[in-house]
């Protein structure tokens, strides 16, 4: 019964990534997001956010520093999807923006707290990783590879995991 | 030029870098409907290199390339700021943090991130084991399970006022308190700090 239901819940995420209207960008119209990920890239090393002494002055609650930044960035975000939603602003291209809720499931409490724990030890959510091997610190091609391990590992298993 | 250079390359204020990372959500919508996240690039990754068959990792990944893109430009953007914005002067990190993390084992606070671990040196020793290959492998499949990250939930699907979010980012800090307050002290003792 309860496997029944995973069942059907991968089947939903896999509906809700074929359900995405297809864009049909390839080649030369994926290049814009390579540029907003270099300027992003960029903002995560000059606002030192990929630092590992950052996170633990945030878990340790001595340093307003990464509050202000992603409570800055929720707030930005709220704003700015408000107002997307208000004025029906349509992308360059002229479609309408659709969001995709996100539906609950205990693998937000489960997998969460896992994601803490090792945010908590790496200094580095997924974004970060990437950033961290950029400015030098090679090693961290570890901790990647062993993140996509992870993830492969989650997958393999995901049917089989309380959810 | 170089004025404006020497600017840019004194550590950003969280004022700067947080609105900035809010604007990506916009940004990303606007140009092509995407949803900020980055935690699916992993997946991306293992349905493109080791699907395996494995139904969660069938799907059509090309349509998701955009966000290998932006995984790109991330490492690209690193070091980009690393070679030719990289800040003189050392990092400033709160006093009481040095003093903790000094009890902990840690002398040396001179980069982004501590020497003392981050080093190939250390990759086939129990300070490796913990700080990469256990570390990398909680972020990837906790992630995964959670259905996103910092970016992903904390910002995106909060953003949007999605409860589930709001649940998972509460679950994010509660596993980093921890890791940090009862595990770390344990683990860095245990791996010779």
């Amino acid at each position: 019964m309860l496997l029944k239901e995973n069942d059907a819940l991968a089947a939903d995420e896999n509906a809700i990534l074929a359900a995405k209207v297809k864009q049909g960008e390839t080649g030369l119209s994926l290049l814009k997001y390579l540029f907003v990920g270099i300027v992003f890239g960029i903002i995560f090393v000059k606002g030192e956010i990929i630092s590992w002494f950052r996170i633990q002055e945030m878990f340790r609650f001595q340093s307003f520093f990464m509050y202000g930044v992603i409570g800055s960035a929720i707030l930005v975000g709220m704003v700015s999807i408000q107002i997307i939603k208000r004025f029906s602003i349509k992308t360059i291209n002229g479609q309408v923006i659709k969001i995709a809720d996100k539906k609950f499931n205990k693998g937000q409490i489960y997998g969460g707290f896992i994601f803490g724990l090792g945010w908590a030890i790496t200094g580095a959510c997924p974004g970060p990783l990437f950033a961290q091997i950029g400015t030098g610190f090679t090693v961290v091609i570890v901790s990647f590879l062993s993140a996509v391990a992870g993830t492969w590992v989650y997958g393999r298993f995901a049917d089989k995991l309380p959810k | 030029m170089n004025e404006f250079l020497n600017w840019l390359s004194q550590p950003w204020p969280w004022y700067i870098a947080g609105p900035m990372i809010g604007l990506t959500v916009p940004i990303l919508l606007l140009l092509g409907n995407r949803s900020f996240g980055i935690s699916s690039s992993l997946r991306h990754i293992c349905a493109v290199c080791v699907p395996a068959k494995i139904p969660f990792f069938q799907y059509n990944w090309k349509e998701e390339a955009w966000n290998l893109m932006f995984v790109t430009g991330i490492l690209i953007g690193g070091f980009i700021a690393a070679m030719f914005l990289s800040n003189p002067e050392t990092i400033v990190i709160a006093e009481s943090t040095q003093r903790d993390l000094n009890a902990l084992g840690i002398t040396n606070f001179e980069n982004l991130l501590p020497a003392e671990i981050f080093s190939w040196d250390n990759l086939f020793t129990l300070k490796g084991l913990f700080f990469f290959v256990i570390g990398g492998f909680l972020v990837g499949f906790g992630t995964r399970y959670a259905g996103g990250c910092t970016s992903g939930h904390a910002i995106m699907g909060i953003s949007n006022l999605q409860w589930p979010s709001v649940v998972a980012t509460i679950f994010f800090m509660i596993g980093g308190l921890v890791m940090t307050h009862l595990f770390l002290p344990f683990i860095m003792n245990l791996v010779g700090f």
